[in-house]
C-alpha cells in the first residue's frame, strides 16, 4: 500500500500539486486520470521521488519515502517497477541486456540464474526470440511489453505505468491492459497507472483518482464514474462523442 | 553572469555526484571498457588523417620559411616535433575530440534524459551521472593521452614523408632534426595537459546533456555548447597549464 498525505509541490511561482492525499491499494489497479497539464504527471514522478515535494508524505508501507536520502531510497526502489509512457528502454542495449540490466545491477545471480529470469520474464510478457533484438527493431507494443519485463524483473512490489496504452491501437492497449492486471495480481503489487484512455478506465478502474487542476478532485471506481455528477469529471469522461451517446443510453 | 555562476556551480555538484561510490563496479567496468572503444577506436581514423596531414603541412611551411643558409635544414624536423609534441597533439586534435567526441557525448545523455532513459535509471536507485558519466570520464583519462602519443607518432610521419618525397629537404636532415635537443618532459607536459583537456572534453558534454530539457531541437543546441564551452575551457586550460609548467 502507498500512501501520499497533503502533498504540495510548486515550481517557482506556480503551484502544481494542491493538498493531495490519497491512499494506493496493493492487488489493485490504481488508476490516476485526469487532463494533460492537471498535474497527474508531476505527482507520480513525487511519489517515486524524482520530484521532491514541497510539504506533505509519502508512504510506502508505513516507511517514510518522503524523509529518507539517496541511499536510504535505493532500498525501496529496488521495490519499485516503472513503465514509462515511452517504454524508456535502453536504447544502446538489446532486450536482453535491457531485462537483465537492473538483475546485474542488483542481485548476486549467476549468469545463468540471470538468463533464466529474463526469459521468464518474457515469457511472460509473451515475447520470444526477440532477446538479441534491439529497441530501435521492435513495434511499440513489443517496447511497452519489455519494459514490463524489465519492471518485473526484480519482483517490485510497487508498479508505476506511465500512460502505457499511449501511441497503441486499441487491440493491443487491452493486451497491456490485460498484462498489468494480471501481473498485478500474480505478483500481490500496488499499481499505479496514469492514464487518458476511458477504454482502460472502465477495463482495469478498481481505484480511480482524478486530479483536476493539481487537486484530487474525485475519487472512486469504475461503476461509480459513470454514475458520477462531477461536472469537472463527466466533461472528462464524456468529452468524445460516443461516451456521449453511452451516457445518453 | 548569473546563468554562469549557476552552471558553473551545478557543473560541481554534478562533479561531485558523479564521484560518489559505484553501485556496481563489474557493472562499471563494463561501461569504461565500452566507453574505450567507442572513444578511442571511433576516433582512431579522424586522428590519423588530420595528423599526417598536419605534420606535412608544417614540414612543408616551416621549409618554405627558411630562407637564410645560415638556418641549417634539421631546424624543420625540430620544428615539426616541437609543434606536434607542444601544441598540435595535445591542444589541437583535444580540440577536434572535443568536437566529435563531446558532441556526441552530450546527445546520447541528452536523448536518455528527454526519453526518459535517465529517469528509468534513477526509479531503479541506480546514480545515473555516476553510471553514465564515470566510465565516460576514466576512459577518456586512459583512451585520448594514448590517442595524443599516436597523433605526435603520426604528425612526425607525416613530415618525413614530405622529406622522403620532395627535394626541399632530406630524410637524413630530418631524422637529425627531429632527434637533436629533444627534452622528455616536453612529452611529459604534453599529457598533462592531455588529462586536463580529456576531463575537460567528457565531463562538460556530459553537464550539458544531462540537464537538457525539451526536445531534439534542444539536444541539438545543448551539443553545440557543449563544444564551444569544452573548446574555451581547452584553450583557458591551456595557457594556465603553459603558464605554470614551461615558464
Amino acid at each position: 500500500m502507498i500512501e501520499i498525505k497533503n502533498i504540495n509541490k510548486s515550481f517557482g511561482e506556480k503551484q502544481v500539486l494542491h493538498d493531495v492525499s490519497i491512499t494506493f491499494h496493493r492487488r489493485k489497479i490504481n488508476l490516476i486520470i485526469g487532463a494533460s497539464g492537471s498535474g497527474k504527471s508531476v505527482l507520480t514522478k513525487c511519489i517515486v521521488g524524482l520530484h521532491e515535494v514541497d510539504s506533505g508524505n509519502i508512504e510506502y508501507d508505513g516507511r517514510d519515502f518522503t524523509h529518507m536520502n539517496f541511499n536510504q531510497r535505493k532500498s525501496i526502489r529496488k521495490e519499485i517497477g516503472m513503465l514509462f509512457q515511452g517504454s524508456a528502454l535502453f536504447d544502446s542495449l538489446s532486450v536482453e541486456e535491457n531485462v537483465k540490466f537492473p538483475l546485474q545491477m542488483y542481485t548476486k545471480m549467476t549468469e545463468e540464474e540471470i538468463l533464466d529470469r529474463v526469459n521468464f520474464c518474457l515469457n511472460r510478457v509473451e515475447l520470444i526470440n526477440v532477446n538479441h533484438l534491439y529497441p530501435a527493431e521492435l513495434s511499440g507494443g513489443m517496447q511497452k511489453r519489455v519494459g514490463i519485463a524489465r519492471a518485473m524483473a526484480l519482483n517490485p512490489k510497487y508498479l508505476f505505468c506511465d500512460e502505457p496504452n499511449s501511441g497503441l491501437d486499441p487491440q493491443t492497449g487491452i493486451v497491456i491492459d490485460n498484462l498489468i492486471r494480471e501481473i498485478t495480481e500474480e505478483y500481490n503489487m500496488t499499481t499505479i497507472v496514469i492514464t487518458h484512455d476511458m477504454n482502460s478506465v472502465m477495463e482495469t478502474g478498481d481505484h480511480i483518482t482524478f486530479i483536476h487542476k493539481g487537486k484530487k478532485w474525485w475519487e472512486g471506481n469504475r461503476k461509480e464514474i459513470l454514475k458520477t455528477d462531477n461536472q469537472e469529471l463527466c466533461d472528462f469522461v464524456y468529452a468524445s462523442r460516443i461516451m456521449k451517446k453511452f451516457k445518453n443510453l | 553572469m548569473l546563468t554562469t555562476f549557476y552552471n558553473i556551480g551545478n557543473y560541481f555538484l554534478l562533479l561531485g555526484k558523479v564521484f560518489k561510490k559505484p553501485d556496481n563496479f563489474k557493472m562499471y567496468w563494463r561501461q569504461i571498457v565500452h566507453e574505450m572503444v567507442s572513444l578511442g577506436l571511433g576516433s582512431l581514423g579522424l586522428i590519423s588523417i588530420i595528423s599526417v596531414f598536419m605534420g606535412a603541412v608544417v614540414t612543408l611551411q616551416t621549409v618554405s620559411a627558411i630562407d637564410s643558409p645560415l638556418i641549417p635544414l634539421y631546424t624543420v624536423g625540430y620544428a615539426t616535433r616541437q609543434s606536434f609534441i607542444l601544441e598540435l597533439a595535445p591542444t589541437i586534435m583535444c580540440l577536434i575530440l572535443a568536437g566529435k567526441v563531446g558532441s556526441n557525448i552530450s546527445s546520447e545523455i541528452g536523448t536518455m534524459r528527454i526519453t526518459e532513459q535517465i529517469d528509468a535509471l534513477e526509479i531503479m536507485g541506480v546514480n545515473s551521472a555516476s553510471y553514465l558519466i564515470f566510465p565516460k570520464i576514466i576512459a577518456s583519462l586512459f583512451t585520448i593521452p594514448i590517442i595524443v602519443i599516436y597523433s605526435m607518432f603520426l604528425g612526425i610521419i607525416g613530415g618525413y614523408i614530405v622529406g622522403a618525397y620532395s627535394d626541399m629537404l632530406t630524410i637524413e636532415d630530418y631524422l637529425y632534426g627531429i632527434r637533436w635537443d629533444f627534452k622528455t618532459f616536453d612529452v611529459i607536459y604534453a599529457l598533462i595537459k592531455t588529462l586536463f583537456f580529456a576531463f575537460v572534453i567528457t565531463s562538460i558534454p556530459s553537464y550539458h546533456g544531462y540537464y537538457v530539457r525539451g526536445g531534439a531541437l534542444e539536444i541539438g543546441k545543448s551539443s553545440t555548447k557543449s563544444v564551444v564551452y569544452s573548446s574555451i575551457t581547452i584553450l583557458i586550460v591551456n595557457y594556465i597549464l603553459t603558464q605554470l609548467l614551461l615558464i
